[in-house]
């Protein structure tokens, strides 16, 4: 077999993009098809339920459960305001009333006779999607969101943290190899998506919280750093909700591991551009990596993705070597012999040959590289 | 069970969450044999969104395979896109059967009144039923109402199963539950266009209560009280229940499934009829209890993968199954919480060499977001292996926590119980009286020895007294799981000798004594003709050949107060089964298993047991 397919990581300096856009519960889409939209425009908006609140009233007011109703002065459904009275008991000739009053604004789901519980309900909370991305409507999902459209340099990264955010690329590694310093993370860097070279340490990325940078591209970062960071080890790889104020992407994987030199350049070549960039991460069922996307100007015309394919490796392809040894360095393949090879750890697999980018000529399991599309 | 003449060829298959895996079953001479298999990426996702697409290409190959095996172009099992049931014969196949855990499986949550005791046998019930359970929300369970109907609308399980009370018992708990359910108010998983179905098998006195208060909600099913006193559980009707919606409900609105739901048919009494697809969890239960009883043996299982761990097992006299889903315990993606859980201490205790600490922590986590790497380096693969012996280790701790007698019933208690000091909720895991050890999984089933699949099994599951080592190789129990539903002798004849690869036996005196002295007399009269005959000193390995289908006969005595099944200093003899390593003995102790915490002294050992084990290269030891 003379080619192979194999996952890749995209990066391209040219890609159709479609995003979905989707309110978690059904509600309101504030624009309509054709519209043109920025990264930062509201797309859609509905209310989620608040917060239930369980009350035990009937204790509160010490009678049975099956007591309750006749205390009583509001039912399911009512709106409530907070330190309105709720159930009050009649007292001796109108003295030592008890009454209980309710203890939030909101609404009453329900009151159960059997149990003597309230279920009280909190005011509704508000949620909008942004467009994340400059495009436009391709699709209105009747209440429920859009589709979005554009053209973009698109880089998915391997690994990272935080959700989405937007900002313009600037170049602080003027290498793929170099590591930063704190000291080189100054206010120009804020609100801007910074781009570091193989490693990115703890320090750098205090200093780059401190500063308000809204995101970090980086080759690597160390495992400890992490930790140290979140607080908590990362236990299985389900990421993007950390509330850490700026979001990383990872686009190579944990150590000092340089850069890809095309995703580099590529982003070199964008310096100066806006970007919208999230961290959320997923691996199992449902992939989901992060991405930086850069919009490019494009016209209506234009906008047709292309069938989703998966990468092919044969002789010629570019690949990363995603697992020691030689882990990060990037090569070409020169063989794909069909034969199960044993290997150092005498696992009896598929390999593929190659030749490093320092010139070392190797042979990898086919499992441990990813095809880097040019 | 079916007509068993009417079938020569049989498919199954099993939609697993990244690959599909055919297996072709034919009647060869007498008996079913499994004899060509196939595989190919599920298709449950996007681009594709049609889990058949994957299972026509992973039949497509097991055609493939035949045609080249039988040298017969004419073999044919797919016609006009699906598969091809045929009652000609040589035509087609005879029936086709699935099991499926692809988008995540069956996911539950469960409740019951007090955690230990009806919402533990909910939770029994839904391992059982092959789900994966999200939580447990019991009356006792220490949270605040609020957060536990914070965590009820968070989950968005495919179902909810709900219990509580013994019958006649308490309502009040049970209502407050259903309250609590009915205000968190859940939606389904997969799509917001159906209710979530909520199954109530609790105290019968509170079934009217249930439909007050979820009828209108949810979609409500009710069946017997899965625990209607507290001396039994009644988990039968429970289970039926949760597969027959995880086919109407979860099944059917997973892409594609609707069109394989209607190919999986077999004949049942010489009728074509629909076998329904099974979780592949519940599959793998079916298979095992089949073999408990069949031999008349107790067995446990383990299938490590990369994100979750099961542990199945089949114990005492009445063959109890029990399942465990450890579900943040694998190789890979949940690799770098068995770091989290184990700490990094335990699992370097297992590793003969030193290795810079964060070099290893950023090797963990790189193979956590690159899952489908393997190790190309000899220091990595022992790495892993010690990594699995700890995720072992660990579902088997939790495994033995949940596999355990009633709590809570008044048990009659014989003289001999209270001597022995048996208690209610004590747990039913015996490792002296285990018949059977299987293994399955990537890292057990693709190591590149089989002496490490033994050294694995054993350092993690710590078998005692004298147990048969086998594994899995391809994982083929969910498959013959749903295949007994329509013939159990095609299951059963193919599980003995297809599926299980034997490795050998273990022999491992229970106890501990000092260093040096004298822990097994052991006299092996090996298939070669040779004797072996030694006295083992405590704290050593020794591995005899003893080949497939061979047998030894042994005679064993355990050293001073050590025992080996028969009781304290009590001498056995027995036959021991060989298998594709051997038999191993054991005399490193048992209850403790010593190791040594300084490194000094441990790594040497370990070097001494691994090349007495014959798992690496010498160059690594």
């Amino acid at each position: 077999m003379a080619q192979a397919y194999s996952p890749g990581l995209t990066v391209t300096k040219s890609i159709v993009l479609k995003k979905d856009r989707i309110l978690p519960l059904k509600g309101k889409v504030l624009v309509k098809k054709g519209d043109k939209v920025k990264a930062e425009d509201v797309v859609a908006e509905t209310l989620l339920p608040g917060k239930v609140v369980p009350f035990n009233l009937a204790n509160k007011l010490s009678v049975p459960a099956e007591m309750l109703g006749q205390y009583l002065k509001v039912k399911a459904g009512d709106k409530l305001k907070k330190g309105q009275v709720m159930a009050e008991t009649n007292g001796f000739f109108g003295f030592f009333k008890t009454s209980v009053k309710s203890p939030l604004d909101g609404e009453i789901e329900n009151i159960s006779k059997l149990t003597g519980q309230m279920l009280l309900r909190e005011p509704k909370i508000p949620i909008q999607v942004k467009a994340f991305i400059d495009g436009i409507i391709v699709e209105v999902i009747k209440e429920e969101g859009v589709i979005i459209e554009n053209k973009s340099a698109y880089i998915q990264g391997i690994f990272g943290l935080s959700g989405e955010r937007s900002g313009e690329i600037k170049m602080l590694a003027s290498t793929p190899e170099e590591i930063i310093k704190p000291s080189q993370i100054d206010d120009t860097c804020k609100d801007k998506v910074i781009v570091c070279g193989s490693l990115i340490s703890y320090d750098v990325i205090k200093k780059a919280q401190k500063v308000g940078v809204a995101g970090i591209i980086s080759g690597g970062i160390d495992d400890q750093d992490l930790k140290k960071l979140l607080g908590y080890n990362i236990g299985v790889a389900i990421t993007g909700h950390e509330k850490i104020g700026l979001t990383i992407v990872i686009t190579e994987g944990f150590g000092m591991i340089k850069m890809a030199n095309n995703t580099f350049n590529l982003l070199k070549s964008f310096e100066g551009h806006k970007a919208s960039i999230h961290g959320i991460t997923q691996i199992r069922a449902g992939v989901m990596r992060p991405e930086i996307i850069i919009p490019i100007e494009f016209k209506k015309d234009e906008l047709k993705a292309e069938e989703a394919k998966m990468a092919t490796l044969e002789v010629g392809t570019t690949i990363r070597v995603i697992r020691q040894p030689n882990f990060g360095l990037i090569g070409k393949v020169t063989g794909l012999p069909e034969k199960l090879t044993k290997v150092e750890s005498e696992t009896m697999v598929r390999i593929l040959e190659a030749k490093l980018e320092n010139g070392k000529k190797v042979t990898i399991p086919r499992a441990n590289v990813e095809v880097i599309e040019e | 069970m079916g007509n068993t003449q009417k079938l020569k060829r049989i498919i199954a298959t099993d939609c697993g969450s990244t690959t599909t895996k055919s297996i072709l079953i034919e009647y060869v001479d007498g008996e079913y044999r499994q004899t060509v298999r196939g595989e190919a990426p599920t298709t449950v996702e996007k681009p594709l969104n049609d889990v058949t697409r994957g299972v026509v290409n992973a039949v497509t190959e097991l055609e493939e395979l035949a045609r080249l095996k039988y040298n017969d172009n004419s073999i044919k099992f797919i016609k006009d896109e699906t598969i091809w049931l045929s009652e000609k014969d040589g035509e087609g196949v005879d029936a086709y059967v699935s099991t499926s855990s692809a988008g995540g499986g069956l996911q539950m949550m469960v409740t019951g009144v007090v955690a230990k005791m009806t919402g533990e046998s909910a939770e029994r019930a839904a391992l059982g039923a092959g789900a994966i359970v999200m939580d447990l929300i019991a009356s006792n369970d220490k949270r605040a109402n609020y957060e536990k109907i914070e965590r009820i609308r968070q989950l968005r399980p495919d179902m909810i199963l709900m219990a509580g009370g013994v019958d006649g018992g308490t309502t009040k708990h049970v209502a407050e539950l259903a309250e609590l359910v009915g205000a968190a108010d859940p939606k389904p998983r997969l799509g917001s266009s159906y209710k979530l179905p909520v199954i109530y098998a609790g105290n019968i006195a509170a079934q009217d209560i249930i439909k007050e208060t979820l009828g209108n909600k949810t979609d409500l099913i009710i069946t017997e009280n899965l625990r209607p006193i507290l001396e039994r559980e009644n988990l039968g009707p429970a289970r039926d229940k949760i597969h027959d919606l995880f086919m109407e409900h979860v099944m059917a609105q997973a892409p594609g499934y609707n069109k394989l739901m209607s190919w999986t048919k077999g004949p049942i009494n010489g009728k074509l009829v629909n076998i329904p697809i099974m979780p592949t969890p519940a599959a793998v239960g079916n298979i095992m209890q089949t073999i408990a009883k069949i031999n008349n043996i107790e067995v446990l299982g383990v299938d490590i993968g990369g994100a979750t761990t099961d542990v199945f097992s089949v114990f005492t006299e009445d063959k109890v199954f029990n399942r465990t889903v450890s579900a943040n315990l694998g190789m890979s993606y949940s690799i770098s919480n068995v770091l989290a859980t184990a700490g990094l201490k335990n699992i370097l205790r297992w590793v003969p060499f030193d290795i810079d600490e964060s070099e290893l922590l950023n090797m963990i986590k790189n193979k956590m977001i690159r899952p489908t790497t393997i190790p190309q380096k000899l220091e990595e693969l022992v790495l892993e292996q010690a990594i699995a012996k700890e995720a072992l280790r660990y579902a088997f701790i939790q495994h033995k926590e949940f596999a355990v007698g009633l709590k809570g019933g008044q048990k009659k208690r014989e003289i001999a119980d209270a001597f022995a000091q048996s208690v209610s909720g004590a747990s039913i895991v015996n490792m002296m009286s285990l018949d059977l050890l299987v293994g399955s999984g990537g890292v057990m089933s693709h190591a590149p020895r089989r002496n490490q699949s033994v050294m694995m099994l054993i350092d993690a599951f710590q078998p005692e007294g004298i147990t048969r080592l086998a594994v899995d190789s391809i994982f083929m129990m969910p498959q013959l799981g749903v295949l007994a539903e329509i013939s159990e002798k095609a299951a059963t004849e193919v599980f003995e000798k297809d599926c299980l690869i034997y490795l050998g036996s273990c022999v491992a005196p229970v106890g501990t004594m000092k260093p040096g002295k004298t822990a097994l007399i052991a006299k092996l009269e090996l298939p070669n003709g040779e004797v072996f005959e030694e006295s083992i000193p405590f704290g050593e390995v020794r591995l005899m050949p003893c080949g497939v289908g061979e047998i030894t006969k042994a005679t064993l005595k355990p050293g001073k107060g050590l025992d080996i099944g028969a009781g304290k200093n009590q001498e056995i003899s027995c036959e021991l089964h060989g298998g594709v390593v051997g038999i191993v003995l054991d005399t490193r102790g048992r209850r403790p298993f010593s190791l040594p915490v300084e490194t000094s002294e441990r790594v040497p050992l370990l070097k001494k047991w691994m090349k007495e084990f014959d798992v690496y290269p010498e160059e690594i030891l």
